[in-house]
């Protein structure tokens, strides 16, 4: 496989779709269905977790089962701020990047030392260490998990609205999705893609390939603490269920849905997913046999995803 | 409390069996076909369901394991003839989500075939109450059920350790693990070994699901945590050895039993009540986790690496 | 003279009990070409991965430069001016030739950090400029454009090289450089090395001995794990144990 490289359209294509998002709130309070505006919020939300898993996955070629340890950890993070009184979200979204980034440093350290089944046993064990760890705390809620008294604010603006929430995702996305887009063509996106290749040929370069991978599963693991905490102030609850690790399932779907190593693969797999599901469960309430099928079908017949149609390799 | 710790240690010692069951065919899997199996964990939900749905059907726990384990293995092939073969060439990321699909569609499945509730499954009525077994001349009580299974746990698990170790399937079971290519070239039919060996691995899933039946509640979801835990088993003892899914198994049985049952009070005994109370569940949870980074720290290959 | 560039003490190393390399002394003078021969499954591949790092000893020591290099990885020892080429081509079949020579210039130390996040490889002139010198150096410059999958093998086997060289080694280490092309690109491979070991040290394992004897300043022998004979070409070639174990199967 090649370097990423964006098709032409892309950027064009991204443009006008930004537009769209930004007025979508007014369309939908026009319509009458202001309760839409939670769901895309959600859709924003999910689009950057998966998105921050299709930078280890994709980029750096790491499948790692545990990324819902550090998705958890962004929401518990902020849950915990809130309770200790920092309600500024401006200070307590920077403080779940740091301590998701830190976690995943942590669990990468240990568990991009082996290869293979064996790493992706590992990070699913150490995202279930990170669970129990969770609920066994009785002062963070246990079972029950941590809610949220109220939304934060940001730079002093309340989030209570929901059209102020979406928008604080909506500009989180665009500014991750920015950053990803210039990392993947600058030395270090490049280097992490070249490993995803050969490993070995790049440490016969001098990389030391190790602190790549660690870096590239730590970034990751911010991004996704980041999403964590916007989710927390949505559904105003760090709840355990987003440590399982059929979340890290869910996630890692979406991302193979999407097309992995694809840009926007993580955006529009959780765009697909969520709406499916937002679809289906309204006619089929045992949805989840058709979305297995469906995967089943997409591992089977399609292993390049749906974003594939979204960036091409180069050459 | 010499009894309380004899009592937790049995206990350890049978969910080490059990984990032993489920680890051992998983462990093979992984290592013969270099393929990772999230659906191990389904299988043994499936078992388990099998097996109460038949005792109930047979009004008898013994008929109900043995048209269960029966079950279970014709699933397995099913299984492996139609999906597992395809999905031994490709990588890990699809077999990660084909198996991660297998474990939805399971779950509900399931979920509609039986119900929400949990399935009830009762022990064999001679086997329901306590036995008495002796003790430096004290009298200890144990419940006979469980002792059934720890016997059924190392009979299995004798017979596994030398049907791997001393028989000629076992050695080309061996050879598969350490070598693939080396095993296609002596002539061996690999593509039926693995379908010989997942199907036994079927197998003995429903057989621990089917004997924890009466201890745990058979419901959904059930297969799930207690996979992680053989992942756990399989990343301590090495992956394709079943020496090391033995020895792991009874690491991580008794010391996370064991754990849950002394710890809190050990903590209690040295640290200040608030402390302790806090500490002891969160780190007795956590206790074979923390294990199993210390064992990789310094061995990251697993405790008995099947590939040199 | 100088001290060794590379000197290799007592390696030994063992697989499921049979020895691979059993106690190796090898020294290597800076500015020479060194040929390591010897019969297939000698150990030779086991002895470059040793030396590149790819693969620890089980007892012994490897000094380079004047520093024990022994438990440094791989990555390291290339920061430390070793480079190797590999016996079966191993490049990035799906980028072009210049992408893959501009990789192994910004893994070099001297090329800035890679931790670099933000701006485009693309607009790094100086990376591509360089990249292209060495691609002209093994003479690929009009095949910059082309994915290095549509190469040939020969121009894959040079490509190699451009890597290797373009990581500015003191010494490189090339396993079968000729391996698996025809007599043209050979002799081609032959000139281009020829030229390279005026700049630097050259460690050549090979099998092609036409190549051996008008490249090497001095030969070593290895066989069975074991390093038999070290000498000028004219004393191999005449000396009666090399002759017994090895080249009287060929010459």
């Amino acid at each position: 496989m090649a370097f990423y490289r964006p098709t032409r359209w892309q950027r064009s294509l991204t443009i006008v779709l930004l537009t769209l998002l930004l007025g979508l709130p007014m369309l939908l309070n026009s319509l009458e269905q202001g309760f839409y505006i939670g769901f895309a919020t959600r859709v924003l939300i999910f689009s950057l977790a998966a998105t921050s898993l299709n930078l280890v996955l994709g980029f750096g070629g790491m499948v790692s089962l545990g990324h819902a340890a550090f998705f958890g950890a962004g929401a518990y993070i902020a849950a915990i701020c809130q309770q200790a009184g920092l309600s500024e979200a401006l200070l307590a979204l920077p403080l779940a990047m740091l301590g998701a980034g830190l976690l995943a440093l942590l669990i990468g350290a240990i568990s991009l030392r082996t290869r293979g089944v064996y790493f992706i046993m590992i990070t699913l064990a150490f995202a279930q260490m990170v669970y129990y760890l969770f609920i066994s705390a009785r002062a963070w809620g246990g079972d029950d998990g941590l809610p949220l008294s109220e939304r934060m604010r940001f730079a002093g603006f309340s989030l209570v609205d929901d059209a102020a929430l979406y928008y604080l995702a909506l500009g989180a996305l665009a500014v991750v999705m920015l950053l990803l887009g210039r990392l993947t063509e600058a030395r270090f996106g490049r280097s992490i893609q070249a490993i995803r290749e050969n490993e070995t040929r790049m440490e016969a370069l001098g990389y030391p390939v190790f602190t790549y991978r660690l870096v590239c599963f730590a970034l990751g693991g911010a991004v996704a603490g980041l999403a964590g905490a916007l989710l927390a102030n949505l559904t105003g609850l760090a709840s355990p269920a987003l440590l399982q690790w059929t979340q890290s399932g869910t996630l890692l779907v979406m991302v193979i849905i999407g097309g992995v190593g694809y840009l926007y693969g993580g955006v529009v797999g959780a765009v697909v997913l969520l709406l499916l599901e937002e679809v289906l469960l309204g006619y089929f309430a045992h949805w989840h046999i058709v979305l297995g099928l469906l995967l089943l079908a997409i591992v089977l017949f399609a292993p390049k995803g749906v974003a594939a149609l979204f960036g091409r390799p180069r050459g | 409390m010499t009894q309380l710790i004899l009592e937790q240690a049995l206990n350890g010692l049978q969910f080490g069996l059990m984990l032993f069951l489920l680890a051992a065919g998983l462990t093979l899997v992984f290592g013969i076909m270099d393929c990772i199996n999230l659906a191990h964990g389904s299988l043994y939900m499936v078992g388990a369901y099998f097996v109460a749905a038949a005792a109930q059907a047979a009004d008898s726990f013994w008929i109900g394991l043995g048209v269960g384990v029966a079950g279970a293995a014709v699933l397995g092939l099913l299984l492996e003839l139609t999906l597992f073969r395809q999905l031994y060439r490709r990588d890990h990321l699809s077999q990660v989500l084909a198996t991660f699909a297998l474990i939805l569609i399971a779950n509900e499945a399931v979920r509609v075939i039986w119900g929400p509730a949990p399935l009830l499954l009762n022990p064999p009525e001679a086997l329901a109450g306590p036995v008495e077994l002796p003790l430096f001349g004290e009298t200890f009580f144990y419940p006979a059920y469980r002792l059934l299974i720890i016997g059924v746990g190392l009979a299995v698990a004798g017979l596994l350790y030398l049907l791997v170790a001393k028989s000629r399937v076992g050695m080309w079971v061996r050879a598969g693990a350490s070598n693939r290519e080396m095993t296609e070239a002596l002539g061996i039919n690999v593509r039926w070994l693995f379908t010989a060996v997942f199907v036994f691995g079927a197998a003995l899933c429903a057989l621990a699901g089917g004997l924890l039946g009466p201890l745990l509640a058979v419901q959904v979801g059930m297969g799930e945590s207690v996979l992680i835990l053989a992942f756990v088993v399989i990343i301590i003892g090495g992956i394709g050895s079943i020496r090391g899914a033995l020895v792991g198994s009874l690491i991580v049985g008794t010391v996370d039993t064991l754990g849950r049952a002394l710890l809190p009070t050990l903590l209690r005994a040295t640290l200040p009540g608030d402390a302790a109370a806090t500490l002891g569940p969160a780190l007795a949870s956590i206790l074979i986790y923390l294990l199993m980074a210390g064992i990789l720290f310094f061995k990251p290959q697993g405790l008995f690496p099947a590939r040199a | 003279m100088a001290e060794a560039l590379l000197e290799v003490r007592q390696l030994s190393r063992c697989f499921a009990a049979v020895d691979a390399l059993k106690d190796v002394d090898f020294s290597l003078d800076a500015g020479e070409v060194h040929a390591l021969i010897g019969p297939n499954g000698a150990g030779k591949t086991t002895f470059i991965h040793h030396v590149s790092g790819a693969l620890q000893p089980d007892s012994g020591s490897v000094h380079f430069a004047g520093r024990d290099v022994t438990r440094l990885a791989m990555h390291q020892r290339v920061a430390a001016g070793m480079a190797r080429s590999y016996q079966i081509t191993n490049v990035f079949r799906g980028l072009t030739a210049l992408d893959n020579v501009a990789l192994a210039v910004q893994g070099r130390s001297d090329a800035g950090s890679s931790f670099r996040f933000w701006r485009p490889v693309r607009s790094e002139r100086r990376l591509f400029d360089e990249a292209q010198d060495f691609l002209e150096q093994v003479g690929l410059a009009d095949k910059a454009a082309i994915v290095a999958g549509q190469l040939s093998h020969g121009e894959q086997r040079a490509l190699e090289l451009a890597m290797a060289l373009a990581t500015k080694p003191q010494l490189l280490l090339l396993d079968e450089p000729m391996a698996g092309t025809g007599p043209e690109e050979s002799a081609r491979m032959v000139e281009l090395i020829e030229h390279l070991a005026r700049h630097v040290t050259i460690l050549l394992v090979e099998h092609d001995m036409d190549a051996v004897f008008r490249l090497a300043d001095r030969i070593s022998v290895l066989v069975n794990g074991q390093l038999i004979c070290t000498g000028t070409p004219e004393a191999v070639r005449n000396d009666t144990g090399v002759r017994r174990a090895y080249l009287g199967d060929h010459l």
